[in-house]
């Protein structure tokens, strides 16, 4: 089987070593610049027109090459660009997209999580080509180093099939919070269930000396700050500890905490995924558990 | 202005692993669905025009189909499909649902960013090239403009960007941008007049789910259950003296 790499900044070699996996006949495309660099023969789109990113403009250009290189599959590292127009290079070919997967089994299942993480499925399509996005974490990235070449790849793009208008990416406000620098972080989720409680978890972080963070739905509510955001739209951190209370550990989530050296759950539902990842876990009711942990760490550290 | 926003119906956020095992669980509208919704509603109360509510299920999505009419939708078109096809990919649900948007020549196709049980996160791209629309995806805020519509994307790592695009054009809403409506005791009257046009249908799945099952840990966890106060001791010890971190 040949396969192609859609290389991306983010996580492009986790999807070389997702390609390994299905087959040693492995290519690899870039798109734009030559900044990501992989150890095989890489195809370098370049174009005025790819010069930002379109959904219209990576689709077409991406769809000349793997017309003209006939691959039998064609890998994605699963980020939020990939998500923007993979989908629409698939539809092209009359192929469905098998997104997010976190493993590859016997060459044919792709695992891929149902349900926030809760279930596991094995996925298989007989089409080709099979176009698959692999999950940020989920695959060992391949060694970078060897001897890649690449190969420029002539594109014919019109600015008539071009119908976004993209404008600069831009950051809402300076970060007062670096959540990356904390050596501990308490993080707290939907379990917290009121704007009320999160003094609850406030006095935890305190008593840790640690930042306190949070999943999506709680920045959604405004009850913390949107800097206080861990997983794929927030911040990526990779504290010594990191204690999450009330957390389910939705995909989107996990991806932003997952290097954390120690991952400590509460949660009240013991399939909650967040347990997965966890080194240590309390399944209990975190009204109760979070005091019962302020007192016992209060008398472990005087 | 004609809006249609597309809804799944799924199980509910907080079923848990067991009900999700023995098909044990209650239904619920895909939550991101549900601001899609919310942020058509609004632009129609904005700018005037109606809402098309569509949804691709079986006969018990129904029960969502009523619930955004009762929340303000003008209409609905149920694509309904056989109860063993919940596990179809994007691909197939999209197919069908084109086949009823298409007729119906829209300015806009909303829905939400990705469903909470497959979690493919593609239903509105593949939407759009089906169509022949215009995309963005992760949109947080929606200003449109004479023929053509300004949208917030929302990039990785807190990293936001504005697009223009040319109408008509699909967009999927991010979770949490606006708040969400009730529907009003008034609104579940009026829904019971509201047309609901069923087309039937059968979804034609590449993907094809082999087996589902449940995680096995990657990780050696040490799980606590006891009473929170014996638990609570063991974590801390086990803090101190094994990981070291406190």
């Amino acid at each position: 089987m040949s396969v192609l790499v859609v290389l991306e900044k983010r996580g492009g070699l986790e999807a070389l070593a997702a390609a390994y996996r299905l087959s040693a006949d492995v290519e690899a495309v870039v798109i734009g610049s030559a900044e990501a660099t992989a150890p095989v023969k890489t195809y370098v789109l370049n174009h005025p027109l790819l010069a930002q990113y379109t959904p219209d403009g990576y689709t077409a250009a991406l769809e000349q090459l793997i017309r003209a290189v006939n691959p039998e599959a064609v890998v994605f590292p699963h980020t939020y660009q990939v998500r923007d127009y993979a989908p629409k290079l698939a539809t092209r070919f009359g192929q469905p997209f098998i997104s997010d997967v976190t493993d590859i089994q016997d060459k044919v299942h792709f695992v891929r999580q149902l349900f926030q993480g809760k279930l596991n499925a094995d996925v298989s399509c007989a089409g080709r080509p099979l176009f698959v996005s692999v999950q940020a974490g989920a695959f060992r990235a391949a060694e970078s180093s060897g001897s890649g070449t690449a190969s420029v790849f002539e594109v014919r793009l019109d600015a008539a099939q071009i119908r976004s208008q993209p404008e600069a990416p831009f950051r809402e406000s300076q970060r007062s919070v670096d959540l990356g620098a904390a050596e501990i972080i308490v993080s707290v989720g939907r379990g917290i269930k009121d704007k009320e409680n999160i003094a609850v978890v406030e006095e935890l972080a305190q008593v840790l000396n640690a930042e306190l963070a949070a999943s999506r739905p709680i920045c959604d509510n405004g009850w913390l700050t949107m800097e206080r955001q861990v997983g794929s739209s927030g911040q990526t951190v990779s504290p010594k500890m990191y204690l999450a209370v009330g957390i389910s550990g939705a995909i989107q989530h996990l991806v932003g905490m997952k290097g954390s050296k120690t991952v400590v759950a509460i949660n009240k539902d013991e399939n909650a995924p967040i347990f997965e990842s966890a080194d240590y876990g309390i399944v209990g009711d975190l009204f109760e558990v979070v005091p019962a942990l302020i007192e016992e760490i209060k008398k472990v550290r005087g | 202005m004609k809006i249609i926003v597309s809804v799944k119906q799924v199980p509910a956020r907080d079923s848990s692993l067991r009900e999700l095992e023995t098909s044990d669980f209650s239904f619920e509208m895909n939550e991101p669905d549900a601001y899609a919704l919310e942020e058509a509603l609004q632009l129609r109360d904005k700018l005037g025009g109606e809402v098309v509510v569509v949804s691709a299920g079986p006969a018990s999505a129904g029960q969502i189909i009523r619930e955004a009419l009762a929340k303000g939708a003008d209409r609905a078109i149920h694509v309904e499909t056989a109860e063993g096809e919940r596990m179809s990919d994007a691909l197939s649900t999209a197919t069908l649902l084109a086949q009823a948007i298409k007729p119906e020549a829209p300015d806009f196709v909303l829905t939400g960013l990705q469903s909470d049980d497959l979690g493919y996160g593609q239903t509105g791209v593949v939407l759009a090239e089906l169509l022949g629309f215009a995309h963005a995806t992760i949109i947080m805020e929606v200003e449109p403009l004479d023929g053509k519509v300004r949208v917030k994307r929302e990039l990785e790592d807190g990293w936001f960007q504005h697009v223009t695009l040319p109408l008509p054009a699909v967009l999927t809403i991010q979770s949490g941008i606006k708040k969400l409506r009730y529907a009003t005791l008034m609104g579940i009257k009026k829904a019971k007049t509201k047309e609901v046009r069923v087309i039937p249908a059968a979804a034609a799945s590449e993907a094809k789910v082999e087996r589902v099952y449940a995680p096995e840990r990657s990780k050696k966890s040490q799980i606590f259950t006891g009473d929170a106060r014996t638990a609570a001791k063991e974590l801390v010890e086990k803090l101190k003296f094994e990981a070291r971190v406190i």
